[in-house]
């Protein structure tokens, strides 16, 4: 007879071997992106295609700036956790499935810290 | 399957491929869809940013790019990609509380995201031209 409990004999046998931190995590970022993208979206369309100055002095603006930095922050992690779900899903060979898991971290964070970067350079130098 | 359950000799659930096509079925899977594109549109975004805070040549070009007609279609793709994906995911976070799964609301709800991302992807459009 197995002393094991019916919930420890499936653990971790979902696709992704854990399961409701990042659930959360995830509704967290998009909450917070409902205001985040609106006010992103509107200062940024209307800095295209208006010009090197024009531009720059949009995110002179601290405001906007700040926006734009906590903006990048929180899409870029939605869009690993969601990247994650996407090849937890579809990739099943294990080693491409482990070699994408890691390059999506690393790749998400770098874009995120990239443009936080860009957007720092150019609040401080406008 | 990993857990030997007995499942009893019943039929399999039908495959995928069976179902009628449903607005239901179709914007679940466009959630995803949109959202890796919205993951691509953000490389554009990003670039422009590095654009901006370099030199005014690297600016033009990226910005230039980003304003030309197969810059602005795919700038418009993008958009509404990103406003379906707001409104579906705000639909999502209802249903995350548990709400709305009547199916005359699912479909209604369905219904609303599409006119409200028609809206707002003019909205925006109009925006970036003026």
């Amino acid at each position: 007879m197995s002393y094991r409990t019916d919930r420890q004999r499936v653990q971790g046998l979902g696709v992704a071997h854990t399961g409701v931190e990042h659930w959360w995590v995830q509704r967290v970022y998009a909450a917070a992106l409902i205001p985040l993208t609106v006010l992103f979206i509107f200062p940024f369309a209307r800095a295209l295609g208006s010009g090197w100055e024009a531009a720059r002095a949009v995110y002179a603006s601290p405001f906007n700036a700040i926006i734009a930095m906590l903006f990048f922050l929180a899409a870029f992690n939605h869009m690993r956790l969601g990247l994650q779900d996407i090849i937890e899903d579809y990739v099943h060979q294990k080693t491409i499935r482990t070699v994408l898991l890691v390059l999506n971290v690393c790749g998400c964070w770098a874009l995120a810290l990239i443009g936080i970067f860009a957007v720092a350079r150019i609040a401080f130098t406008a | 399957m990993g857990a030997d359950v007995n499942r009893g000799n019943r039929p399999l659930s039908p495959h995928l491929q069976i179902y009628r096509k449903q607005l239901n079925s179709g914007m679940s899977i466009f959630h995803r869809i949109t959202g890796v594109a919205i993951g691509g549109a953000m490389l554009l975004v990003v670039s422009w940013f590095i654009a901006a805070s370099s030199h005014p040549k690297a600016f033009d070009t990226v910005d230039g790019l980003l304003t030309s007609w197969i810059g602005g279609l795919i700038l418009l793709l993008a958009m509404a990609a990103f406003w379906y994906h707001f409104f579906n995911g705000i639909r999502h976070l209802v249903w995350d509380t548990g709400s709305g799964f009547e199916l005359g609301e699912i479909h209604k709800s369905g219904i609303y995201v599409l006119a409200a991302t028609a809206v707002a992807t003019v909205i925006t459009w109009i925006v970036a031209l003026v």
